[in-house]
């Protein structure tokens, strides 16, 4: 009887260690999570708009029905991601995710202040690379770590109306998401600055 | 013999009580970093890096993308402020003043977090366009039938979520209680 209760105590304690494990591990597990589910609707790299939310898209669970929104799917192993957003009437904002659905940035139209969201996105590493140049350091151009090499770009306008949804998403068609076209460039100045 | 049952015994139990309490906090939360101001439920941290893990799990076995803290906080309610579980087919009312922020919105999803079909194509109201009384305080019906005002058509589905996002707002991580965040009532008024 001793013995039964002890293996059960034994059980239960494994049971909490198991508990944690699987807690932890549930997001690199994950088969259905929103990455895996917008990757065969994305492009990589490129800016692509969500079909709108309606009772019968069920790409994502709560998505807020009021906005258009389109995903970028980014990789940074080929080199930084140069992001523009041009600020929609209403309300616009950026969102980012890590691979495993972390959200480590955002940005509202008003926090960026301008008509257009410029934003440069690099993994940390590729932030070091960057060669010491006043210019680029300057504060017009925002730079963004991105803690992991993929991940996801949300961006969302929003239509205060049904009847405004056309012109939010045409904001959101009027936005980019490409890698900078001035790396090359920018691999030839090094070793300039190294001399 | 009886060492290897007593061993297979605790590893069922192991595997059980483990693989349990990781379903449970996974599908209906915990109560880690949550801010309740009545009805209402958010968790402001789930959309900075230092989310807890508990929130990361529901997060990637739901397959949503959580709101990030500088574009917004989202608070959802299952229950009415006398913690009824809302009903479909009863009229609710949601009422009152909201929160600093540009813009809210209230949106109704069944329990997967899907939008319910109507025959109005509206599953939510933004602040602009909302009817409001000449004091600035509203009043939104939920009921499966068409009522006056701004009414929120249910389909008449049994159980319901109602989530309430506020947009580039002061409220976050920071805010603790009603005072700071005065967020409107949710009142069952009938069912039939």
């Amino acid at each position: 009887m001793i013995r039964l209760l002890f293996t059960i105590i034994a059980g239960v304690l494994l049971g909490g260690v198991v508990h944690l494990v699987s807690v932890l591990a549930l997001p690199r597990i994950a088969t259905q999570d929103a990455y895996s589910r917008l990757t065969p609707l994305t492009k990589l790299n490129a800016v692509t708009r969500l079909p709108p939310s309606d009772p019968s898209n069920t790409v994502m669970p709560f998505l807020d029905p009021a906005f258009a929104v389109a995903v970028c799917r980014y990789d940074l192993s080929g080199g930084p991601i140069k992001l523009t957003v041009p600020v929609s009437q209403a309300y616009t904002s950026v969102s980012f995710y890590t691979r495993n659905e972390v959200a480590y940035y955002a940005i509202n139209d008003r926090s960026a202040g301008k008509k257009v969201i410029e934003l440069d996105l690099m993994t940390e590493a590729q932030h070091n690379d960057l060669p010491e140049d006043e210019e680029i350091t300057a504060a017009d151009r925002l730079i963004i770590d991105s803690p992991t090499a993929t991940g996801l770009i949300v961006l969302k306008a929003l239509a205060p109306e049904p009847g405004l949804m056309p012109q939010a998403q045409a904001s959101l068609a009027a936005s980019s998401c490409a890698e900078q076209a001035d790396q090359p460039a920018k691999q030839a100045e090094a070793p300039r600055g190294k001399r | 013999m009886r060492l290897l049952l007593i061993t297979l015994l605790a590893l069922l139990v192991a595997t059980v009580v483990g693989l349990g309490a990781t379903w449970m906090t996974a599908t209906r939360g915990t109560d880690l970093g949550t801010l309740t101001i009545g009805a209402w439920t958010a968790r402001p941290k789930t959309g900075t890096s230092d989310v807890d893990p508990y929130s990361r799990a529901t997060i990637t076995r739901n397959g949503e993308l959580p709101i990030g803290t500088g574009d917004g906080v989202a608070f959802t309610a299952m229950t009415d402020d006398r913690k009824k579980p809302l009903d479909g087919r009863c009229d609710v009312v949601v009422s009152g003043v909201t929160p600093a922020a540009r813009f809210w919105t209230l949106t109704l999803y069944d329990q997967k977090g899907h939008l319910v079909a109507n025959a109005l194509q509206r599953y939510g109201f933004t602040s602009q366009e909302i009817v409001r009384g000449a004091d600035g305080a509203f009043e939104i019906r939920v009921a499966a039938r068409s009522r006056a005002g701004n009414w929120l058509p249910t389909g008449g589905i049994e159980r319901y979520a109602l989530m309430f996002r506020l947009y580039d707002t002061p409220v976050g991580v920071a805010t603790r209680t009603q005072r700071d965040a005065p967020m409107p009532q949710i009142a069952t008024v009938g069912c039939p």
